[in-house]
This record gives C-alpha cells, sequence and structure tokens, in this order.
C-alpha cells in the first residue's frame, strides 16, 4: 500500500464535497492511503501568482515542506492545485538562486525546501502505482454504455517543461484511464482548449463564450457527458450551464463528472454513498446507463 | 486606439524591468511571429488581448498603455502560447511579471483585490463556511485540518506582499 499527504487546496471542501468523498472511497479500495496534514494552506494558483509569483512560490513551497517533513509525497486532486505545487517543485529544484531566496523567507517560519518529494495528480498515482492492469481487474460495473468527453483541463499538461505528465499537444494518460473502466473516450473538436475558467470573475461573458465552445463541440460528438479533473473547470462547465442558458439562451444538460466519480462508480461503490446530487446539472441519466 | 503622438511618453527602460521580475526574463527573445496569438483561445474570440501585441508594446516601452488597459488580464494562463513559442519565451510567465508590475503600480482589479485579502484572512482564496464544515462527518469525509495562517502570514510579511496589499488598501 502506498501512502501520501493529500493536498485538498480550497475549492474542493468549500465547494466540492463529491469530488473529495470519490477520490476517498475510490483510492482508499485501490489501496492508496491518504494522510491529513495540518497546516496546508493555499497552493498560490494563478490568481496569487498574478498578485506576486515569488510570494506564490514561497508559500507553494511551505506546502511542500510540510509534506518533506511528514517524509511523504504529496496526491492532488485539483489539477490547479497540482499545477502550482508541481510547478514550485520543478522550478526550486532546478534554479538554486531562486531556491536560496525562498528558503530564506521559509527560515521565518522555520521550514527548509529541499526538494526531495515527489509531486502527483491522482492521475500518475493510478497509472504508477496501481497500474492500469490492476485497476481493471477491480472494475465491478464496467461502464460499457458510456461515451465519455475527457477534459484534462490545462493545468494536468502545461507547462509540460516543468510538469512533465504527458505530451502536452497528444496526451494519452487520461484517456487510457477511462477506458480502462469499459467506457469509450470519445475525441471532440479543440479537446485540449482552455474552460475559460480562470476568466470567470473578471470577464464573465468571455469565459461562458469558451465554455460554451466545450459544451457545443462535446454534444456534436455524441458524449454522453464529460468528464473532469479540475474543480474550476467543473464549475465553469456544470455552474457555467445554468449562467449560459439564462445569459445566452442555449441549453446543453450535458452531465460534468469527476473522473474519481466515474471511478467509483466502476468500482462498484453505491452512487447514493458519493453525494452526486450535488451536480448542477443531473447525473441521472449517466447513473441509470451504468446500472 | 489614440494616435500614437497624442500618448504619453514612452518608458524605454520597461523591458529592462520585465527581463528583471521573474516569469519576465525571456520575452526579449520574442521575434513576432504570432504564434501565442494564433493559439491563444481568448485571442480568438475578442480584439481586447493579443499575447503578440503585449508582448510588442512591452519591449516598445508603451509602459502605461500596456499596464492601464485590461488586455494583460484577460489572459486565461492556459500556457497553450507558451507551449508552442519556438522561441522559447515563457508567455503565460511574462503575462504573470506584467501584472506583478501592474499590482505595484496600483492597477488592480477589484476581484484581484479580493484574492488578495483572502489568503491574508483565511489562507486559503476559496473559505470553507462553518455550515459546510459541519456537514462533513454525516458524509463521511475526515475533519478538515487546521490552515497554516500564522506562517502564511509571517511569509506574506517576509515577502513583502502584506505591505503591498497595505499600500492598496492606502490607494
Amino acid at each position: 500500500m502506498s501512502s501520501y499527504a493529500i493536498f485538498l487546496g480550497c475549492t474542493i471542501p468549500a465547494r466540492q464535497q463529491s469530488y473529495e468523498l470519490s477520490a476517498r472511497k475510490s483510492l482508499d479500495k485501490l489501496g492508496i492511503k491518504l494522510v491529513d496534514l495540518a497546516n496546508m494552506t493555499c497552493c498560490c494558483p494563478p490568481p496569487i501568482q498574478s498578485i506576486d509569483l515569488e510570494t506564490s512560490l514561497a508559500v507553494a513551497a511551505y506546502n511542500i515542506c510540510l509534506a518533506e517533513d511528514a517524509d511523504l509525497d504529496l496526491i492532488t486532486l485539483c489539477t490547479g492545485c497540482f499545477e502550482s505545487l508541481a510547478m514550485t517543485n520543478a522550478m526550486l529544484r532546478e534554479k538554486e538562486q531562486l531556491r536560496a531566496r525562498v528558503n530564506k523567507i521559509l527560515s521565518n517560519v522555520g521550514r527548509e525546501f529541499k526538494g526531495n518529494k515527489e509531486v502527483k495528480h491522482y492521475l500518475q498515482v493510478l497509472k504508477d502505482d496501481v497500474g492500469v492492469d490492476h485497476l481493471k481487474q477491480n472494475i465491478s460495473k464496467p461502464l460499457r454504455a458510456l461515451k465519455v468527453a475527457s477534459f484534462s483541463g490545462c493545468h494536468l499538461l502545461r507547462p509540460s517543461a516543468l510538469l512533465k505528465v504527458d505530451d502536452s499537444e497528444r496526451p494519452r494518460l487520461f484517456d487510457n484511464l477511462i477506458e480502462a473502466l469499459g467506457a469509450k473516450s470519445i475525441e471532440y473538436r479543440n479537446k485540449l482548449k482552455c474552460c475559460g475558467g480562470l476568466l470567470r470573475g473578471y470577464s464573465d461573458d468571455l469565459a461562458l463564450n469558451i465554455a460554451r465552445e466545450k459544451l457545443a463541440n462535446t454534444t456534436k460528438a455524441g458524449a454522453d457527458c464529460i468528464s473532469t479533473l479540475c474543480p474550476f473547470c467543473f464549475v465553469a462547465l456544470d455552474l457555467g450551464q445554468l449562467q449560459i442558458r439564462s445569459k445566452l439562451q442555449e441549453e446543453f444538460n450535458m452531465p460534468i463528472i469527476h473522473y474519481t466519480e466515474l471511478l467509483s462508480l466502476a468500482l462498484g461503490i453505491p452512487p447514493k454513498e458519493l453525494a452526486l446530487e450535488t451536480h448542477k446539472i443531473k447525473l441521472d441519466k449517466i447513473v441509470d446507463k451504468i446500472s | 486606439m489614440e494616435p500614437r503622438e497624442k500618448r504619453r511618453a514612452r518608458s524605454p527602460g520597461f523591458s529592462d524591468a520585465i527581463t528583471s521580475r521573474l516569469g519576465g526574463e525571456t520575452i526579449t527573445l520574442c521575434y513576432q511571429c504570432g504564434t501565442c496569438a494564433s493559439s491563444c483561445p481568448v485571442a480568438r474570440i475578442t480584439e481586447r488581448f493579443n499575447p503578440r501585441e503585449v508582448i510588442r508594446l512591452s519591449l516598445l516601452g508603451e509602459k502605461d498603455e500596456v499596464l492601464s488597459t485590461d488586455a494583460i488580464w484577460l489572459c486565461c494562463s492556459c500556457y497553450n502560447c507558451q507551449e508552442r513559442c519556438p522561441q522559447k519565451v515563457e508567455i503565460a510567465d511574462v503575462i504573470y511579471a506584467l501584472r506583478n508590475i501592474a499590482f505595484r503600480e496600483g492597477h488592480i482589479p477589484d476581484i484581484y483585490s479580493e484574492f488578495a485579502s483572502a489568503i491574508l484572512n483565511n489562507g486559503r482564496i476559496a473559505t470553507v463556511s462553518k455550515f459546510v464544515e459541519k456537514k462533513r462527518p454525516a458524509l463521511g469525509l475526515p475533519p478538515l485540518q487546521p490552515t497554516g495562517l500564522d506562517d502564511v502570514r509571517k511569509i506574506l510579511s517576509a515577502t513583502g506582499y502584506e505591505k503591498l496589499r497595505q499600500k492598496e488598501e492606502d490607494a
């Protein structure tokens, strides 16, 4: 059994309990132990990097130090948290002067970044620690009837020079893990394009316009649902559909489902235990197709 | 856009100010091919943002135009441009450097002002309400661990972020 310090981030505990629940239940079932460490704070994603990049790296490094001091690698659910932390880990390992500056800041709280622990997204853990074959053996309810449009979000893949998760133009990791559940991972136009989520709150019109295109492209390709990894992509596409309905008078009714929710269903975890009713676009059609 | 002669004076040292900031180091490598603009999901749907244009104006020293319009705040940080740039200009990071400079000079969009306060006050950009926290056991979720708020505040004070925030409140 492998153990990881879980980095929950802000948005998941604040707004997406169904994501956290399905992640904890499914990873536990697959033998991944999650340790909740005290004092984890904000990952300092793009909005904070926009205010001060060096401060953001220092706070992200602080979180990594907590894992280092507990002798654990970090696992993230949110791809935004993943990018902030994995980027910081890579930059501070590579750039000595920057690491010295950040460590001087961290000395104020009695921490030192050493760079001896990994920051992983859970998809990497599923591939490397569980293994696709072992995962397949654990599937009790294969999602055979389901056509899934995968949408990893930008920050699982880019900037690839630092994150090194998958090919940034032709990724396969997420699609392979969807197919391991028995579902079909479908192709659609502009699959790797942003959801516009980070423009929400600054320019809602542009954000909705970008999200609308993703919904239109996946609908046209015949998807039963879009599977996400990032809570911001999820909000942009799930809550976003209600806003698109009222502002742009367009209705998609496209279920948005986090990968761990699909995984939990395929592992036979009862839908009732997953708080799926918290989704704005109802998942009844998906659950019916599976059971 | 105003005729060029009517605009405020250029700032010849602007590109040096950018390259000396974390994230801005690679801006002078740009040869204006436009791969960034053609890869940008925002530039495709609005004329208000074009990464190639932001870089060009920055290199020309058009500091006021770059910092005072909303273009730099319309980047959605998707890194598509950075991934594809043949000159390895770290474009999304250059935008962070420009936003960092804008913030210091008092050009601060409201929503970013909220983010800045949230981390200082709560150590999180999205706050978990007491109501949501109380529901965790019933859902089968473990209790939330405390946030390292005291440590975060010390870090923010050591980097000057806290002062940045106060300056903004004074403005």
